[in-house]
């Protein structure tokens, strides 16, 4: 019996949903097509095959999502990542945290940004750009939100500028988004030892 | 064409406006911002709308907009409910106990506004209640998608704000 995982962790977990996904041979041309399954593409994992109940919604979600964090211009992809990390603290997403804290390492060649976020949370000692951008992507993903004029000052006084900002929003709303789903319906388990 | 843009949800109520500030920043990011608008149809008003009607979701909308303390996009959202037996749950102090939707009114609080607390529980909870896995997701989705509007309106609100 796998475990689940409650605490952060570098080591990206398995997930396991907690509502059965859609069965591929079963699905209908819509689910299909927001599922992107071609003939060359078949591999689907459980979490998007759980969204394909709600195929108009996963139809948009994708490109959007994929636009805010790989688009080109404005904030870096790895600072993006630490958006994305900051909410998913917030909503304790461990799976989240996991899978964006390695693509901040491979972006930046190391971990120790992000080892730094693991052991300290908010409280972590950081550049002061990444320590502004991650307590605003913090304070934005309360609920309600508590971003305000002073973690705008301080993105600012860090460097920041307009179209970095909007991209630091949106990559931290989007994983308001992706931690409601991810955290809500699966569990994050600890992988099986290989045989 | 630009004036259709800012008439879009995320910037209607934030107060982007197309001779304001921040809308310069906003025309950058374009796609992405009508990509959010394409998302707030498919949640609100979707084709197969499963157990939930446009009014419900449209009630839950505003409910989690009140729950965040954002009025003008509860504001938005109200005129969608059209039928009247789904006002109530756009009321947060309503528990939908007279609707026969409380543990879904329930799971829709908690995922919105405590999801770090969140529990397989609650998804058994909503299972035992007799919601279809399909009609979770759905749920799941129009919350996590809202919880994505409320802070992108946060956060432009802000952009427009400071200098």
């Amino acid at each position: 019996m796998s475990q689940v995982v409650h605490k952060f962790t570098r080591n990206v977990p398995s997930w396991r949903p907690r509502v059965t996904p859609v069965d591929l041979k079963k699905a209908s041309p819509e689910q299909l097509d927001a599922l992107q399954v071609t003939p060359s593409n078949t591999k689907v994992s459980d979490y998007v095959l759980v969204l394909a109940h709600d195929p108009e919604t996963l139809k948009v979600r994708s490109p959007l999502f994929n636009a805010i964090m790989y688009d080109p211009g404005g904030m870096s992809r790895a600072e993006r990542e630490i958006g994305a990390i900051g909410a998913s603290i917030v909503n304790r997403c461990v799976y989240c945290a996991a899978v964006h804290a390695d693509r901040h390492a491979k972006l930046e060649g190391s971990t120790e940004v992000t080892d730094r976020i693991f052991l300290a949370g908010p409280d972590a000692e950081l550049s002061p750009r990444d320590k502004a951008i991650l307590d605003f992507a913090i304070k934005l993903s309360l609920s309600p939100p508590e971003a305000g004029e002073a973690e705008m000052d301080a993105l600012r006084e860090a460097g920041l500028d307009d179209e970095e900002i909007l991209d630091l929003i949106l990559s931290a709303a989007l994983f308001g988004w992706a931690n409601r789903l991810m955290h809500v319906l699966g569990d994050p388990v600890r992988k099986e030892p290989p045989a | 064409m630009t004036d259709e843009f800012f008439e879009m949800t995320a910037l209607a109520t934030s107060g982007v406006a197309a001779d304001g500030p921040a809308a310069s920043v906003a025309l950058h990011r374009r796609a992405v911002l009508e990509m959010t608008q394409a998302a707030e149809d498919a949640v609100l008003a979707p084709e197969r709308p499963g157990a939930w009607s446009a009014s419900m979701r449209a009630a839950f909308a505003v409910r989690i907009a009140m729950l965040n303390g954002n009025v003008e996009l509860a504001e938005r959202y109200r005129p969608r409910i059209e039928d009247q037996d789904a006002v109530p749950l756009s009321q947060p102090e309503n528990d939908g106990a007279a609707q026969g939707l409380a543990e879904v009114v329930a799971f829709m609080d908690k995922v919105a506004a405590k999801t770090r607390d969140v529990t397989a529980g609650d998804v058994e909870g909503l299972k035992a209640a007799g919601v279809a896995d399909g009609d979770i997701v759905r749920l799941a989705e129009l919350n996590a998608f809202l919880a994505y509007q409320i802070r992108v309106v946060a956060g432009l609100k802000l952009m427009r704000g400071s200098k």
